[in-house]
């Protein structure tokens, strides 16, 4: 069993009975920061869902370890537990379950053990002023009737209070304004530590002007078809993705 | 003052219904339920002749009326043998023996202290409920507020229960309120007198010691002109009874400016046919609130109605029915647009699992002459899995056209994604079902009253123990 932080070996994952990702290759170590492109349906999306353990999609071959644990088998909580998030793209709407309460409850199962509530307050509150959120925030019901903003927001102040070992950002850029993209990118800044990793699933360079990525991939096919730094990125821009190719 | 004492039912039991071996008698020479088995059962409460006539007339009326074919299957209801499930407890080998397990798991799952569990079961020892009770009663007393059970009305206020009883819910209306017309033992009379505002909430559960008294339990509200009142009906703890026909009536008169809450959370066994009929008569710019769980019973049939008889009359209705295994939940509401001006609001939810059948039957009807009434029907159904099942059968027959009537209806299931973006965050699949069932009720858990809502959440927790795999 591999030990690194996060390995994936030769993945392979169809959902219904299309193969999306077709032999995907990647590692990832503490402390880094990898930026995923590709164009529509390359399985960018599916790989994440994947990495969380979405049962709509099933992995057909290949290995994901990550921290010594073959992640294959284990459920969506029991990744979580071990300490890996997924900003979703498209959050779920939950009526009746308020943002503080969701929220608390996540914190006590992920880190198994209960947490005060007055502390927890304290917490939320803080980083929810660092997303220029407002206090209301926390006693609406769980993206319920939130902007997309409001959505990538809450993502975010999951990501914060949550305080994962592996994030991975499924296009949280994406639809936002300038500004919003900008709280964003400060609230992932925040999380970022030498000890944890970032992969970024992104369509934009937007938010890659404040955010340095250690690796770019580019998704084709489901396939990794080449890996570089941020000049990568500059080549993709001039003269498309056939550019890669060569 | 001895707190602890228990007043024990087997007692009361005899007292007032010792009727065994005529009983017998009756039960062999007819299958029916014959004038003489209404007779001895006004004998045996003293009652006043004209409430002995009332009931041969009810008897006369549900003999000529047929089971309804509408709804729900009653095949299981023993109609010609009906006499036995108006036999009186006593009669029944009858002990805390013969209580099913499940129930007796969820008094110990629901944390109900284990003096109480015999009460809610209809055996042995009565809950110390005399001594809340009479003081209760003192305290009201001193504003005219009369607090009564049925039997005890009926004697000492037989002039109102004359006037009042059985005029909103007129045997007529359907066999089984003929039949409760003829049988109806238990329940409270409740008296508000004008202007008075009753503080804190009235608990029918601190009252029921009459024997058969959860089976066909009569209340009687009036509350009059610029009074308030909040009636809480029953116990959300699990009702047993080896009877399992329930057929109580609930009639309550709002006057002119006045303002009744009824909550209820109805929970019985599930061997229980829980056919029940409540309504409410509410008078010029009066308010009646109902506020209705319904948990329990193999088959239920309950559609609490409010007429709306006077200008600017309101109605609202917030309900929550939980159908699990075997169980076939027809519930809903019914309002009747009487008067100009009037306005109501129905909201309901519903959960079915385990093949469980949740059903909305609702009707709004507004008078030719209910102009400027405004009406707003809203009902969300969450089936748990494919085995069950939700429907609504909403009926609107509006007769004015200057009214403002809304109507949404919507049936759901969860959502695989729901529960994978919640399982995501480190909650365990089952924890994020009972999530989102929490959730899904919560805007009807607010309306609760705090205990109820506390026990609901427990509720829903037992229910979902076990879904999982």
């Amino acid at each position: 069993m591999d030990s690194k932080f996060l390995s994936i070996k030769n993945l392979h994952v169809k959902t219904g009975e299309k193969e999306i990702l077709k032999g995907l290759n990647l590692e990832v170590n503490k402390g880094e920061i990898h930026v995923i492109m590709g164009p529509n349906g390359a399985g960018k999306s599916t790989l994440a869902n994947v990495l969380m353990g979405n049962p709509k999609y099933e992995i057909t071959e290949g290995e994901i370890s990550f921290l010594g644990n073959r992640l294959n088998d284990l459920k969506v909580n029991e990744r979580a537990k071990l300490g890996i998030f997924m900003s979703f793209q498209y959050p779920e709407e939950i009526p009746g379950v308020t943002v503080e309460n969701f929220l608390r409850s996540a914190k006590m199962a992920v880190e198994d053990k209960p947490i005060k509530l007055m502390q927890f307050k304290k917490v939320l509150k803080e980083k929810m002023e660092l997303l220029n959120m407002k206090e209301e925030y926390a006693s609406r019901y769980l993206n319920e009737g939130f902007s997309g903003g409001e959505k990538k927001k809450s993502e975010i102040l999951q990501l914060l209070i949550l305080n994962p070992k592996l994030a991975i950002l499924d296009e949280t850029d994406s639809g936002l304004d300038v500004d919003a993209v900008k709280i964003v990118a400060k609230g992932v800044e925040q999380y970022k530590t030498e000890e944890n990793a970032i992969i970024i699933i992104t369509h934009h360079r937007n938010i890659l002007d404040y955010l340095k990525p250690d690796y770019v991939h580019f998704l084709i096919d489901g396939k990794i078809v080449k890996s570089g730094d941020e000049s990568l990125i500059e080549i993709v821009e001039r003269d498309g993705f056939t550019a890669l190719k060569n | 003052m001895d707190v602890e004492r228990k007043t024990y039912v087997e007692e009361l039991d005899r007292s007032i219904y010792d009727i065994k071996n005529e009983f017998r008698y009756s039960y062999k020479a007819e299958k029916g339920l014959t004038p003489e088995i209404v007779k001895d059962i006004s004998r045996r409460k003293n009652e006043p002749k004209w409430m002995t006539e009332f009931r041969l007339k009810s008897l006369e009326i549900y003999n000529k009326l047929e089971v309804p074919v509408w709804g729900p299957n009653l095949d299981d209801l023993d109609i010609d043998n009906i006499v036995t499930y108006v036999k009186p407890n006593t009669d029944m080998k009858y002990s805390w023996e013969d209580v099913p397990e499940d129930i007796k798991d969820t008094f110990v799952r629901l944390g109900i202290p284990e003096a109480e569990h015999k009460s809610l079961a209809g055996v042995g020892a009565q809950y110390d409920s005399e001594v809340v009770y009479h003081n209760l009663k003192g305290y009201l007393a001193k504003q005219g507020v009369i607090y009564v059970d049925m039997e005890t009305a009926v004697k000492e206020y037989s002039d109102i229960i004359r006037r009042y009883f059985m005029t909103v819910v007129p045997p007529s209306d359907h066999k089984f309120i003929a039949l409760h017309g003829a049988v109806w033992s238990g329940g409270s009379f409740v008296y508000v007198p004008k202007g008075v505002k009753v503080d804190i909430p009235l608990q029918s559960y601190f009252r029921s010691n009459a024997p058969g008294a959860g089976q066909f339990e009569h209340t009687l509200i009036i509350v009059e002109e610029g009074a308030f009142l909040h009636f809480i009906e029953g116990c959300s703890a699990p009702k047993y009874s080896v009877n399992n026909l329930h057929a109580g009536c609930v009639e309550l008169i709002v006057k002119e400016g006045a303002r009744l809450r009824y909550s209820t959370i109805e929970n019985w066994s599930k061997n229980m046919y829980n056919l029940n009929t409540k309504r409410a008569i509410v008078e010029k710019n009066g308010t009646i609130e109902w506020v209705s769980g319904s948990f329990g019973s193999k088959v239920s049939m309950l559609y609490p109605m409010s007429i709306l008889k006077g200008e600017g009359a309101r109605a609202e209705f917030t309900g929550i029915t939980f159908a699990g295994k075997g169980q076939y939940l027809d519930t809903g509401a019914k309002v009747v647009h009487a008067a100009p001006y009037t306005t109501s609001n129905i909201n309901t939810k519903s959960i079915s699992k385990d093949g469980g059948v949740a059903v909305y039957r609702g009707s709004l009807n507004i008078a030719p002459n209910a102009h400027h009434s405004k009406a707003t029907v809203s009902c969300e159904s969450l089936m748990l899995d494919n085995k069950s099942r939700s429907d609504t059968i909403p009926v609107l027959d509006i007769k004015n056209d200057e009214v403002d009537i809304g109507h949404e209806a919507k049936i759901g299931r969860i959502s695989e994604e729901a529960i994978f973006y919640l399982m995501s965050r480190g909650i365990s699949e089952e924890e994020a079902r009972a999530m989102i069932v929490r959730g899904f009720v919560e805007p009807i858990a607010k309306e609760l009253p705090l205990e109820y809502a506390v026990e609901m959440n427990n509720l829903i927790n037992l229910e979902l123990e076990g879904t999982i795999g």
